[in-house]
């Protein structure tokens, strides 16, 4: 606050008052905070860089084995660079667009990388993370079906996820039916059972799911599209570069956590949503989405468009309250995929999926852990053991080693990215099976 | 480099690549064992660029961009004050970037501390009892605090409670959250000052009401002076109040929400705890409760142990889930260097001079401009454009003029109380120089505005691009490199 | 001044209706289209769904606006105005000549509780 008493004396005269406390005169004194915060006194940036840097010992930075849908992914130091100029991180909402056009251009970007992984038309600038993504597509379903407000959701989508999505539909007042799951994946036949009663708006289906296997789903959009309902994926972005895509499975709608697109851990955030969708579904897309123009010498330029679908033209007509997007990290999204391209993202697909077979096949070798499922799997896989794995996992701790989720009945989750080597997937066996 | 136009898409050359991974070396079949049909079958059209072209385009993109670091930002309700750098660069530290959201609690310990010294932090400076972190924006707080007021009604078996009383000049988040959360909105009608009309109030306040959103000074900035009389009368009624942290800054240091007798607020952390707005976002909403509405905040929460560690918990009341994890943890840690910077002392100037500042203005301009609201303003205020109506100069163009002398525009055509509406937020942490310098912009405007009124009509003249053509853009919607070039085939 | 046709009958939400036979066919008024400014988007019911007096059918969609579509009557939707899909700008156009909807309607008397065309006059110099 760079206000001198000189300052402050000349813009009161200015004013009109004696005192600034003149100008809560309004305000009734009973609720004038009159007493002392209970927060510390101010801090330099030494003693406040210190303090951080103590909370900071208090952590450990792990080699990980643990996903659940997010990954230790790697992302090029340029991202980061990129992303430190303020000219992006200091701006607000481009609702000036003659102003704005850096922010608008990379959101433009990032519609079309994501509408190229989804491979369906339209992508939105994005949403606070996967989790509320589902609830909105969830309510992007009813709201394009109109009249229905039932839509079945796969036990095989994250638990975390569908937390998040219950939540929404509980408050919102949507009839969620999750679909059971057989042999690790989605119970097609109760699916279609599910259908046949009918009032179903769409259904919401994950790839890969929270056992990390690849779900078939031929077939499948058929038989949602015959009962008149939309087909939304729930899909881990990264591995679309390899994986058949939400568009190839006939699917309508597409949603989920852009956070491994090579973004930091950071404890859980802020990474974003994303959602892209089918022309039929796009005037119930929420969120802003920025669009192609000219400008009044024919220049090409970018513009938010569809705004007449938003909260703040809508208000409690639109079909979701988002106000903002993870814009910066849309941002972080769109540098890591220029930087990889085509060919990287594959690339780090095919790494972590070779690096977590070679885990499975050690595993299984070791005699102490055994199959849980027979499903093809990318970069993430459950397995069996007699282990205490709670024991393993604090002893991996030890050796700065994060292991891998413990789900219920014995068993794990592990998973493999690009970052870990063949030398910490041996010792990460070696430190589980030795007695 | 403003002639600079390129899509990224557009300087792909195939082989071209801005990356390097280490060499596979695990001799499994492991990706090859996938079949066939569950993979894709074209690859995805992802640019082919180099290191350097990718760092050139987008420096010259951002060169494109306005934000606080470029120049003076006074736009209304969004509260855009300078961002200490200090705290980007601690949000940075490896030591909390690398923690994974599910790795063993013992290894995060520090990083619970500060969302636990943070929750604790605001709580008091709201004056309320409990604050959960995690909701990821401003709307999100206002969706989560609506479900917690609705969980608080449910849980004493009063089903019916669904009516939520909007003022007709709030955020339009505010009914858009209700709708979300399950509620009925109903309007509250505004005296011609902007605050809420009492009487209009009364009949509204019947056994249906779950509670009121307000926000507190109102959408034209100011103060609502009988927020006690309707903290009363709505809690007599049985409904709860809710305090939209919009507008919480010109309060920072001087006035606690919960001392007003507001119930739930949200906090947006990128308004009034500096956190970078993002050109968007990440944001951070925390919402904060009164004791008596603490077990339904959301889950998961951060509690402390007896021997001084933390733990996440789950409470058994609360109303769900509403983020993956707990939510934009690096926003949460810019928000906490930030009121460890200010400290006790200086935070209470916050507010102060935040209100100083508008009021300057506000003074200084309203010979030229139309104030339809007299008397002092907190944090913003709102002309109903020029005074002299006789130039047919709107407040569009003079938004637009502004952009042509550096200044970012004000918000304009919100709140929808007036025509011309052209709302001003300075913060605090804007000099008396600079306010000055937009106060001489703001007078020259004025007189352009009678003296050549075709150089502001068809402003901006000066920036990297002009006026665009929204209407084609919404009507033939264009949203993908794919699509364009599609459209210009 | 916007233009209001005599034989016609209005929806104090600014809808139209032409009542021949029991099909009511409907769009919105002039006056409604001048509010909206340049429109960009007609968001249409389907044929063969059934709407209900006073109550959404749809919106019209300008860049900075938007705005329900109310019925002004009951009953069956049996053709919808494709044109507007790809032309929306045909409401600025002429809003009369470019209806929106044709409704099969079931109850012929609910047109008597709308405005005739003075009516309507008076409550858009309000």
């Amino acid at each position: 606050m760079p206000h001198t008493d000189e300052d402050i004396r000349k813009m009161l005269d200015k004013i009109g008052v004696e005192t600034i406390d003149d100008l809560y005169s309004d305000v009734p004194s009973e609720v004038i905070f009159k007493g002392e915060y209970d927060i510390p006194s101010s801090m330099s940036e030494i003693e406040l860089r210190k303090h951080f840097e103590d909370l900071g010992k208090k952590n450990q930075s792990l080699v990980i084995f643990a996903g659940g849908g997010v990954y230790d992914h790697y992302a090029p130091s340029v991202v980061n660079h990129l992303l430190q100029r303020s000219e992006f991180y200091t701006a607000y909402t481009p609702y000036q667009p003659e102003i704005s056009q850096g922010t608008l251009q990379y959101i433009f970007e990032y519609q079309s990388m994501i509408s190229e992984l989804t491979g369906l038309e339209s992508t939105n600038a994005s949403m606070y993370d996967g989790a509320t993504a589902a609830a909105e597509v969830m309510f992007m379903m009813v709201a394009s079906s109109k009249k229905r407000n039932k839509v079945l959701i796969s036990s095989t989508i994250s638990e975390r996820v569908l937390n998040v999505v219950m939540t929404y539909a509980k408050f919102h007042g949507v009839d969620v039916t999750v679909l059971p799951e057989k042999d690790g994946v989605t119970d097609i036949e109760s699916m279609e059972a599910a259908l046949k009663e009918g009032d179903v708006a769409g259904v919401l289906l994950p790839t890969p799911n929270k056992y990390g296997i690849i779900e078939d789903y031929s077939g499948v959009a058929e038989k949602i599209h015959g009962a008149k309902g939309y087909f939304g994926i729930y899909a881990d972005p990264s591995t679309l570069a390899v994986l058949r895509t939400p568009a190839e499975w006939g699917a309508d709608v597409a949603c989920g956590d852009g956070q491994t697109l090579g973004m930091p851990l950071t404890f859980g955030g802020p990474y974003l949503g994303f959602i892209s969708c089918a022309k039929s579904m796009l005037r119930k897309m929420p969120g802003r989405v920025v669009g192609v123009t000219k400008d009044a010498d024919g220049k090409r330029a970018f513009v938010l468009t569809l705004q007449a679908r938003e909260q703040h033209i809508r208000r409690e007509k639109a079909t979701s309250n988002i106000c903002s997007n993870q814009s910066l990290m849309a941002l972080y999204a769109t540098i890591y995929l220029s930087l990889l391209g085509k060919k990287g993202l594959e690339e780090v697909n095919i790494l972590s999926c070779d690096g977590a077979h070679y885990l499975y096949k050690l595993l299984m070798d070791s005699g102490k852990f055994t199959a849980v499922f027979d499903k093809p799997f990318l970069k993430e896989f459950v397995v069996n053991t007699s282990l205490d794995m709670e024991a393993v996992n604090a002893k991996l701790l030890k050796h700065g080693i994060q292991g891998g989720i413990i789900l219920e009945d014995g068993k794990v989750e592990f998973a493999v990215t690009e970052k870990r080597t063949k030398e910490e997937i041996e010792k990460l066996v070696k430190l589980m099976v030795e007695e | 480099m403003k002639t600079y136009d390129k899509l990224i898409f557009e300087l792909s050359r195939p082989g071209r690549k801005g990356y390097s991974l280490p060499e596979d070396n695990y001799n499994t079949n492991g990706f090859d064992s996938i079949p066939k049909d569950l993979l894709r079958k074209d690859e995805a059209s992802l640019p082919e660029v180099g290191e350097l072209e990718v760092v050139r385009h987008y420096t010259n993109l951002s060169n494109k961009n306005f934000g606080v670091d470029t120049g003076f930002y006074p736009l209304g309700s969004c509260t855009m004050k300078y961002n200490p750098k200090i705290n980007e660069e601690l949000s940075s530290l490896p030591s909390f970037t690398t923690l994974h959201p599910l790795q063993d609690e013992s290894t995060v310990q520090g990083a619970l501390e500060l969302y636990w010294n943070l929750q604790n932090m605001l709580s008091n400076l709201a004056g309320l009892a409990e604050f959960t972190l995690n909701p990821y924006a401003g709307a999100h707080g206002e969706l989560t605090g609506l479900m917690v007021m609705r969980q608080y009604h449910i849980s004493r078996g009063d089903h019916k409670r669904k009516k939520v009383i909007v003022p007709d000049t709030a955020h339009g988040t505010n009914p858009a959250s209700a709708m979300v959360a399950g509620l009925e909105v109903v309007e509250v009608k505004s005296k011609p000052n902007g605050s809420i009309d009492v009487e209009d109030l009364k009949p509204l306040l019947d056994d249906t009401v779950a509670g009121i959103m307000m926000t507190n000074p109102n959408t034209v900035g100011m103060f609502e002076t009988e927020i006690l009389e309707i903290a009363d009368l709505v809690h007599r009624a049985g409904g709860l109040l809710y305090y939209d942290g919009a507008n919480l800054n010109p309060l920072l240091g001087k006035v606690r929400p919960g001392d007003m007798g507001f119930d739930i607020m949200h906090i947006n952390l990128h308004k009034t705890f500096s956190t970078p707005h993002g050109g968007g976002g990440p944001g951070s909403g925390p919402v904060g409760v009164a004791s008596h509405l603490v077990n339904f905040l959301p889950n998961p929460k951060v509690v402390k142990n007896e021997d001084g560690t933390f733990s996440i918990t789950n409470g058994e009341e609360s109303l769900g889930n509403i983020s993956t994890f707990m939510g934009n943890f690096g926003v949460m840690m810019k928000a906490y260097a930030y009121i460890l910077t200010l400290g006790k002392e200086n935070i209470k100037k916050v507010g102060p001079l935040a209100t100083l500042n508008a009021n300057y203005i506000k003074e200084s301009l309203k010979d030229d401009y139309l104030l339809p609201i007299e008397g002092v303003c907190k944090h913003e205020f709102v002309f109903d454009g020029l005074k002299d109506k006789s130039t047919g100069v709107t407040t569009l163009n003079i938004a637009k003029r502004l952009l042509d002398y550096g200044f970012h525009a004000p918000t304009i055509y919100f709140p929808l109380l007036f025509h011309e509406s052209m709302m001003i937020e300075p913060t605090e942490t804007e000099s008396k120089e600079t306010l000055d310098d937009f106060i001489e912009v703001m007078h020259k405007v004025a007189k352009e505005a009678k003296e050549n009124p075709d150089d502001v009509k068809n402003a901006p003249l000066t920036t990297i691009v002009r006026k665009l053509d929204e209407t084609t853009a919404a009507k033939n919607p264009i949203l993908s490199y794919k699509a364009l070039k599609e459209a210009v085939k | 001044m916007s233009k209001i046709l005599d034989d016609l009958r209005y929806a104090d939400s600014h809808e139209w209706v032409k009542l021949e036979g029991d099909i009511a066919t409907i769009g919105i008024t002039d006056y409604a289209q001048h509010a909206l400014g340049n429109i960009v988007y007609v968001d249409m019911p389907e044929v063969g769904d059934e709407v209900t007096q006073g109550e959404d059918f749809g919106a019209v969609e300008s860049v900075k606006a938007a705005s329900d579509l109310i019925s002004p009557v009951s009953g069956e939707v049996v053709e919808i105005n494709e044109a507007l899909e790809d032309e929306p700008e045909l409401v600025n156009q002429d809003a009369f000549a470019n209806w929106i909807m044709k409704v099969k309607v079931s109850d012929p008397s609910e047109i008597e509780s709308l405005l005739d065309a003075a009516a309507y006059a008076k409550i858009c110099e309000e």
